[in-house]
């Protein structure tokens, strides 16, 4: 019999609901408190808490590894690559009034675009970090603490 | 009359200071790491009262979740307690951080006040921002603004910073925590980074057994490692031919 | 003298908070209570740029408006964008609402994660560490550091 059935049960409950708050957290971020960062460090933190309960092969089940590596690249590469394109359009590099007719709708999808690379970094990396530290841990028993 | 704000700040304050006067203290790592904890929520709470609510946000999530989890885990693979320091190693340190302390109180009085809507950093630039973003970004929040639109070179040099440290992260561990770690059979001899001087130190045998081990075992295992190859190679030309 | 104490108390509280940070980092010899030495100095820094840019009576960096709903500010994008920036300035936010400075709440937000970044590194380089040495104290590792360098590796 596990011993940490509570734990299971409202994590399997809590987990989806935190990586809902952290897309709240990431499109919501022009209105209130929050943005990129925020949401990808809460994102990998429910994924962080899936492993800490379940296992971190159970996790990496979930998350593979390959996906998180290509994720950590994606991120930086949405960033430049938003940087790239307001080159191409004719502007500097990030400025974002040249993405649409309005400047400001431009300036939105912009910052739009570059949080979502913030998000994919951030998230990435922290569950990289995590996944790194966790799989050279020997196998613990409840007793070794 | 007190505002009721400056009591919160003053509790807040106070326990700041208790936590890190504990963390000094405390000579359990598991303790040491979760007062960590405990003292970036409080810095959290603090922020809020300051109202600086995304940084606030940032800190609870990242200073009280992913660094604690990130110790501990490190934590694990290392030490449990910390030795205790000897008094005569204090004394410097001890004299260091007086002195220091002292030249920064010393500095004190040129500082703008708690507060102040009119000192050097809240007068211009940061302002300016607040003015500007309803007409340019037309966005209310600012400090996404300031973050992703007028200082978007900066945030893509943190982003930038993140991945590479976490490249370097996977570069020290490895991504399924095997980095720096190797095995291979060549000729019938198991041959693992475990066998190598250091890592014997870590496993705690004495200096002699392991220089025995180094003649014994890993010598042999590297002219033999070179055979296999060879006769590998005549095998495929041989094929060709 | 006293009135400096009411004015400046942040400034004092952030200098003690660095200093114990500090005198963890130089005092202790454990590699892992180093860090979290570190990371009491560094959030202390924190303190210190939020506490800068606080306005005392100001609200939180983002602008409310002073008629309509939260969203209406989208609604109609191109009739502000139109308007005289000035005028549509004043009209929709309301000149009376005193904010704290952004700034400082941009350059930390940044900060923070990138010290959870750079403290990742860290406590990897105390694993690798750990893992050769076998221990985490810093004078062992000196003394172990000592012991190869005069005798060689194979000892």
């Amino acid at each position: 019999m596990n011993p940490h059935v509570i734990l299971r049960v409202v994590s399997k409950f809590l987990i989806p609901l935190i990586a809902l708050f952290a897309f709240y957290v990431q499109f919501h971020g022009d209105f209130g408190p929050g943005g990129g960062f925020q949401a990808g460090v809460i994102l990998a933190a429910a994924v962080i808490l899936y492993a800490l309960i379940f296992g971190i092969d159970a996790a990496k089940k979930a998350v593979p590894p390959s996906a998180v590596r290509i994720g950590m690249s994606l991120g930086v590469l949405i960033y430049g690559g938003t940087g790239v394109a307001t080159w191409l359009l004719g502007a500097n590099f990030l400025e974002y009034g040249v993405l649409a007719h309005d400047p400001s709708h431009g300036q939105h999808y912009g910052i739009l675009a570059v949080e979502l690379g913030v998000l994919f970094s951030v998230a990435s990396v922290m569950v990289a970090i995590f996944y790194a530290f966790g799989s050279r841990q020997p196998d613990l028993t409840d007793e070794d603490w | 009359m007190i505002p009721s704000v400056l009591i919160l700040d003053i509790a807040i304050m106070a326990m700041l200071v208790v936590v890190a006067f504990a963390i000094v203290r405390m000579r359990s790592l598991f303790a040491i790491v979760m007062l960590q904890g405990v003292y970036s929520l409080l810095c959290a709470a603090w922020f809020v009262s300051l109202d600086a609510v995304d940084v606030a946000f940032t800190e609870a999530a990242v200073g009280a979740g992913v660094s604690t989890i990130l110790m501990l885990s490190a934590m694990l693979l290392a030490d449990r307690q910390s030795k205790p320091i000897e008094m005569r190693r204090q004394l410097g340190p001890i004299l260091v951080v007086l002195v220091t302390g002292a030249a920064l109180f010393y500095a004190i009085p040129d500082m703008p006040a708690f507060g102040a809507a009119n000192s050097p950093a809240n007068a211009y630039v940061g302002m300016d921002y607040i003015d500007r973003t309803a007409d340019e970004i037309h966005i209310p929040n600012v400090v996404t603004a300031v973050l992703a639109s007028y200082r978007g070179f900066d945030t893509f040099g943190e982003v930038v910073v993140i991945f590479a440290a976490g490249l370097g992260v996977l570069l020290l561990l490895g991504l399924n925590g095997n980095a720096g770690k190797w095995r291979a059979r060549p000729n019938g001899v198991n041959v693992s980074s475990a066998m190598l001087p250091s890592a014997q130190a870590a496993t705690g045998e004495s200096v002699e057994s392991l220089a025995n081990k180094q003649s014994t075992e890993i010598p042999p295992a590297k002219p033999n490692a070179a055979k296999p190859k060879k006769e590998a190679s005549k095998a495929t030309k041989g094929g060709r031919s | 003298m006293f009135d400096l104490i009411f004015t400046h108390f942040n400034y004092a509280v952030v200098i003690v908070l660095m200093m114990v940070g500090l005198y963890v980092i130089f005092a202790t010899q454990n590699l892992i209570k180093k860090l979290v030495g570190l990371s009491v100095f560094q959030t202390s820094v924190f303190l210190l740029y939020i506490t800068i840019g606080k306005v005392s009576g100001g609200q939180p960096p983002i602008l409310v408006e002073s008629h309509g709903g939260d969203h209406a500010l989208l609604s109609e994008p191109v009739l502000v964008a139109s308007a005289a920036p000035v005028a549509t300035h004043s009209g929709a936010y309301g000149p009376e609402v005193l904010y704290s400075n952004p700034l400082p709440h941009v350059l930390i937000l940044t900060a923070i994660v990138v010290g959870v970044a750079t403290l990742a590194i860290g406590l990897a380089l105390v694993v690798r560490i750990r893992e050769v040495y076998s221990t985490i104290e810093k004078d062992e590792i000196d003394a172990l550091d000592y012991h190869f360098n005069l005798e060689g590796i194979d000892g």
